[in-house]
């Protein structure tokens, strides 16, 4: 019999919600661990076992200078990079902070802001070394992950759709609370993934898997509005988890106030580029 | 033609008798703010006094001040899942030291027994139609869909209360099973819910063999099942009549099929483009639309493997996806994809147009795109042809 892959799991600016969808695997845990050799994951065991990693999941964003260093070792020790999660795809809710200066917020919060040391913006993994795969969500979903590592462990490609939310909310049955209800609901623009579980609750979709493959976000964000929605909700609504996505931070761009023109000349060309 | 009447009461008997002889009666229910479809035992589990409301992207149930239960349009899903579900496992395999041993999957697992379904559409039930022509119609024939589809009983209904989105007149589905031009699925029995001074009844036309022997068995149940009177069958002309009138779109759909292939290059296209959130919603909801994907997956162990078919969208980017990238790369694109098969190579593949009229493309669109003001526009655009190829 062959070694078991040696899986590592590692953390960055992150919640830790991602690495514990691995753990909630529970009945999925034991079988996993017969194929795979759970090799570095400090949220489950001290054990650590010397690299090189045959798969490293990575949950988190890139917010330090320290960071920015790490990730680059854990790229040098690991054969395939799969990041999990809105942190590790797309920046996450910290990166709210690439709206704003983030000076101004370390002098507000922290008694001493000089022992601290900080990026000014918070930036998916992607922007900063190679990445095999990037798995969506916030956090991210159980089957999804699972999914995941039978195609790392089988060499095929994984079954993650990238089409909208609204597929898998008529796929379960659920009635569309956008048009039976009026309820704002981002899933028209959200990559599925999650199953449809707000809409299947009669909540909207909150878009926690960041941007379908073509996101239509100003048609969407026309329908917000004509469902009663202000330009500082529909503002609010593209900026949360995944608010460093490309196609949602530009949409939230396109409903701040007026009064900031200095941004505008600086992203126009960018937001030709996608809309034509 | 033999045509008789029944109460609720009759209706009940009626139901009796499709389960007494073991079918699972599915029909029209109220579920999350819409009809759509659940289990009938008894006749108070059909939307009683429920009305609809419906325009471009918009749905909204309206509680109504009579006691009729088919006084809505078409609901948020068609009888499409009941044959030609969402998701199913086509086989398994289980991978040991001794080979690969292939497990078909047991069609009757999960079934309630075969399927009755009650208040049937008449634009559903051409859409049926189409799926049987599509899935079973070919050279080779859907087995897990003519499983399902094979002794399904249907009592189909006609539709009194037409939608603002609702255009089956154009397309010769409707509104009155049978009496459409275009082809439709076979039933066994069709009702005209009637409610006037003679009181709260169906019409039935009875149109099947076992149709007859089942309305016998619900006599022999004890309810009482008359010849329909000429008045009754004046008022269920009156029904379909009016909901003729009643019908809130229309489709032009001389030399339709023609427009759509002019008008490739139509700047309609960029413009529904801009509007259209490729979310794949009309697909989903449209009764007709047939596309799957085929995905393999194993489990961790890699001993236990399955194929399973969900349903897909050309909405989607990975749909044409080919070596090298996707055909349709635009929402443009996909949308022309979607309008110009439905409508025209519809018709060239299995000789019939894949649009029933029943609105749901129009309705469940979360951004309000109206599939006949498309083609209305193509028309005004003159298919969009200039000078030249």
């Amino acid at each position: 019999m062959t070694a078991r892959p040696k899986l590592a799991v590692w953390k960055f600016a992150s919640c830790d919600g991602c690495q514990l969808t691995l753990l909630n695997c529970e009945d999925e845990l034991v079988p996993l661990a017969g194929e795979i050799e759970i090799a570095y994951f400090p949220e489950a065991t001290r054990a650590v076992v010397e690299g090189p990693y045959d798969v490293s999941l990575v949950e988190g964003s890139i917010t330090t200078p320290g960071d920015l260093e790490r990730i680059h070792q854990v790229r040098a020790v690991s054969r395939r990079l799969v990041t999990i999660g809105a942190c590790a795809t797309s920046g996450g809710i910290q990166a709210l902070r690439n709206f704003a200066d983030v000076a101004e917020f370390r002098s507000v919060v922290y008694a001493h802001p000089e022992y601290l040391s900080t990026l000014d913006r918070s930036t998916p993994i992607a922007a900063h070394v190679t990445v095999d795969f990037e798995l969506r969500g916030c956090p991210i979903d159980r089957r999804q992950l699972l999914e995941l590592l039978a195609a790392e462990l089988t060499g095929r490609r994984p079954r993650i759709p990238t089409y909208s939310v609204c597929v898998e909310c008529k796929r379960r049955g659920s009635v569309c609370v956008m048009v039976a209800d009026g309820t704002p609901c981002l899933g028209p623009v959200t990559q599925a993934g999650c199953g449809a579980l707000c809409p299947a609750f009669s909540r909207g979709c909150y878009g926690c898997f960041g941007p379908q493959d073509t996101p239509n976000t100003r048609s969407e964000a026309d329908r917000l509005r004509a469902l009663g929605m202000g330009e500082d909700q529909v503002l609010r609504v593209f900026r949360t988890f995944n608010a460093g996505s490309e196609p949602f931070r530009q949409e939230s761009r396109r409903h701040e106030p007026q009064e900031q023109p200095q941004e505008q000349p600086q992203e126009q060309p960018q937001e030709q580029e996608v809309t034509s | 033609m033999d045509t008789r009447i029944l109460t609720t009461d009759g209706l009940q008997a009626l139901v009796d008798a499709l389960q007494t002889r073991g079918f699972h009666v599915l029909g029209p229910a109220v579920r999350d703010g819409a009809i759509g479809f659940g289990p009938v035992r008894e006749v108070a589990d059909l939307p009683a006094g429920w009305g609809d409301e419906q325009e471009a992207g918009h749905y909204r149930l309206r509680r109504r001040d009579d006691p009729l239960l088919f006084a809505y349009a078409a609901g948020a899903q068609s009888a499409k899942p009941l044959f030609f579900p969402a998701q199913e496992v086509l086989w398994r395999a289980r991978h040991d030291a001794n080979g690969v041993h292939p497990t078909p999957p047991d069609p009757e697992a999960g079934a309630d027994g075969p399927v009755a379904v009650l208040g049937v559409r008449s634009c559903d039930l051409a859409a049926v139609g189409i799926q049987d022509e599509v899935l079973l119609g070919r050279r080779y024939g859907d087995a897990a869909y003519a499983l399902r589809r094979e002794g399904t009983f249907v009592v189909a209904v006609t539709c009194s209360h037409p939608a603002a989105t609702c255009f089956c007149g154009s397309m010769g589905t409707g509104p009155r099973p049978g009496a459409g031009t275009a082809p439709a699925a076979p039933y066994d029995l069709a009702m005209t819910e009637v409610l006037d001074e003679h009181g709260h009844r169906f019409v039935v036309e009875v149109a099947t063999e076992r149709g007859g022997h089942v309305l016998d068995e619900a006599v022999r149940a004890g309810a009482a099942v008359p010849a329909a009177g000429p008045e009754d069958l004046a008022a269920a002309d009156d029904v379909a009549a009016r909901a003729a009138q009643a019908m809130g779109r229309q489709l032009d759909t001389s030399g339709l099929k023609e427009l759509l292939y002019a008008s490739a290059e139509s700047p309609v296209w960029d413009e529904v483009a801009t509007r259209c959130l490729a979310c794949a919603n009309c697909t989903q909801v449209c009764p007709t639309c047939f596309c799957t994907d085929v995905r393999d997956v194993t489990d961790l162990t890699g001993a236990l493997v399955e194929r399973d078919r969900v349903w897909d969208s050309c909405f989607g980017a990975e749909y044409s996806y080919i070596h090298g990238g996707s055909v349709r790369a635009s929402t443009r694109a996909r949308y022309r994809q979607w309008l110009t098969h439905k409508l025209a190579s519809w018709e060239d593949q299995f000789g019939m147009s894949g649009c029933v009229g029943c609105g749901r493309c129009i309705t469940w669109c979360p951004a309000a795109i109206d599939l006949t003001a498309e083609v209305a526009a193509l028309r005004h655009d003159g298919g969009g042809r200039r000078d030249g190829p």
